[in-house]
């Protein structure tokens, strides 16, 4: 089969982990199908820094498209900047990390290509010859086994399905190529970034959220001591979100972020569908809430059937003797 | 402003849908069909703009004539009328996306607002698509929409990844809806009995001449891998405990 193209993600210049993921959903499909795996990075000035981190994944080369156009993320530029990308080079596959960069443009390259995409999969197998896809519908609760008719494919990955590709390995070569921006009615504003010196939701190894059960924005104060002595990210429920208790995205689940940590502990979060969606794949769930009916416990691995507001503290207080010990 | 409202009906989210015993789709029988949440939140949005720069607000649904039921409802909420695209529920989103493209030329639609994802097959494409079939700038996952003066041009806010991104889009443009923008409101009694008068035209999807053949296929279902579930502690030290002797994690 032709060549595969990673589209890199970047927060102007900070290269995104998530992309690690998408390589290794590329190399499968290399593994089954056959072709190379390439990168292509888009930016101005910055984007280098990000072929070059991008060239030690394994790649075998990194494509660097550079410009003003690109010096803010926006879906119609770079929509229009990997349709022409894969024209000229002929790619038989794309690949993007199913974020909210890649849930943004992706469809729109779709739609420009007239191309068939698969969001958010899970795995790729071959059935004989047949390529078979497999991805959650219906907030997780189904996997679906999806065939592609076209070229190229398309495909967002769901981060948390794909072991990331080792990072600062043999550096691939950097080849520059031209590409062209129209940003056809579209221009970027501002940016209002959740500021926090935690580790971020999608990267953590460990996460402790809170619903509707924390009553409060200030009660978060007792989630962020608790995350605080785990090295946890923060997280949150919709009903937290909401209530403008925390911010958008902190919301975990079927339309959030989806998570998979090491350690997930669920905070006065009675577990909605929705919700589970977005962390059932977790290694080691936990959750404390006073209701023993809240379907969070069917997931648990451990539940604490308690007031948050007396068992948190004493949780607390016990991982600080811990670390004394 | 002329505003179109995509719309889809999608089993009640509420519900845990099940699998057909052969894996070859969802079951369907005894599941309420409701409105897909974020597709209310688009409706809503359309109709606090027409409230504000007066307009029409036209929903279109593309799907089984049963969908009939949750537009509807939409126009029980205040939308003016109704094109429902009679096809297969089997269309995907790239063909639902190029007759929507029709019917957005057909009515000479201003602006498109759909939710960003329909709850059932979870994709989050038609809105992206829909924009780059019709070449209109798109903003999607919004969580605020605010015209300019001149309403030529409309500043959204999106809901991404380490917080919100305020683009400018010049319309028309197709917007696509994230949870904050708004609180959808409930039909009101006198909307239900309103709505049962209003204009719901049902188009053939033969007559709109647009090539449907599948590209994305679903093949088949199967339920995700079960946790085991249900461990319960007595307190914190034992739940500490736990975790550091026996998962192991701290």
């Amino acid at each position: 089969m032709a060549d595969i193209l990673v589209v890199v993600e970047h927060q102007e210049g900070v290269f995104k982990k998530n992309t690690l993921s998408v390589v290794s959903a590329a190399k499968v499909l290399a593994g089954l199908s056959g072709g190379e795996v390439d990168a292509l990075v888009l930016g101005d000035g910055v984007a280098a820094a990000v072929a070059d981190v991008a060239a030690g994944t394994g790649v075998r080369m990194v494509l660097l498209g550079e410009g003003a156009a690109f010096a803010k993320y926006l879906a119609v530029t770079y929509a229009g900047a990997v349709a022409q990308v894969v024209k000229a080079k002929g790619y038989g596959a794309v690949f993007a990390p199913a974020s909210t960069f890649g849930k943004d443009f992706m469809p729109r390259l779709s739609g420009l290509l007239d191309a068939p995409l698969a969001s958010d999969i899970v795995g790729l197998e071959k059935e004989g010859d047949a390529l078979r896809v497999k991805r959650p519908m219906y907030a997780g609760n189904a996997i679906g086994t999806v065939e592609l008719v076209g070229s190229p494919l398309l495909f967002t990955v769901r981060q948390t399905a794909f072991d990331p590709a080792t990072m600062g390995g043999a550096k691939a070569p950097v080849e520059k190529v031209a590409v062209t921006a129209e940003a056809g009615g579209t221009a970027f504003v501002s940016r209002q970034e959740t500021k926090s010196e935690r580790p971020e939701l999608t990267e953590a190894r460990a996460i402790v959220s809170a619903g509707r059960g924390i009553k409060a924005q200030e009660n978060f104060k007792l989630v962020e001591e608790l995350a605080d002595l785990l090295n946890a990210a923060i997280g949150a429920s919709r009903a937290a979100v909401d209530a403008g208790w925390a911010p958008n995205d902190w919301q975990v689940g079927q339309t959030g972020k989806i998570v998979a940590p090491e350690l997930y502990i669920a905070v006065g979060i009675s577990g909605a569908i929705q919700h589970l969606a977005g962390m059932k794949d977790s290694k080691v769930i936990v959750a404390i809430n006073k209701d023993e009916e809240a379907p969070i416990f069917q997931v648990a691995d451990y539940g604490l059937v308690a007031d948050l507001f007396k068992a948190v503290p004493e949780m607390i207080t016990e991982l600080k003797k811990l670390k004394s010990a | 402003m002329k505003i179109l409202v995509a719309i889809k009906p999608v089993p009640n989210p509420d519900e845990k849908v099940k699998i057909m015993g052969d894996g070859s789709g969802i079951v369907l029988e005894n599941i309420k069909m409701v409105v897909n949440p974020f597709c209310e939140i688009a409706i809503e949005e359309a109709l606090r703009i027409r409230e504000k720069l007066t307009g029409e607000v036209i929903i279109v649904t593309v799907g089984p004539k049963v969908s009939e039921q949750q537009v509807r409802t939409a126009l029980a909420m205040g939308a003016d009328r109704a094109v429902l695209v009679e096809a297969g529920a089997d269309l995907d989103s790239l063909a639902v996306a190029k007759v929507l493209a029709k019917v957005v030329a057909d009515e000479k639609a201003e602006l498109v607002l759909m939710g960003k994802q329909s709850v059932d097959d979870d994709n989050n494409q038609v809105g992206q698509i829909l924009a780059a079939v019709l070449g209109w700038p798109q903003a999607a996952f919004a969580s605020k929409v605010e015209f300019a003066a001149d309403n030529k041009k409309a500043n959204v806010t999106r809901e991404v990844d380490g917080g919100l991104e305020t683009i400018e889009v010049g319309l028309p443009a197709v917007v696509t809806v994230d949870l904050r923008l708004n609180e959808p409101r409930y039909a009101s009694l006198p909307g239900i009995m309103k709505a049962k008068k209003k204009e719901m035209k049902v188009v053939p999807l033969a007559s709109l001449g647009v090539d449907t053949t599948p590209k994305v296929k679903v093949l088949s279902y199967a339920p995700p891998k079960q946790r085991a579930g249900g461990g319960r502690v007595a307190d914190a030290a034992e739940l500490v405990s736990k975790l550091k002797n026996e998962a192991k994690v701290l």
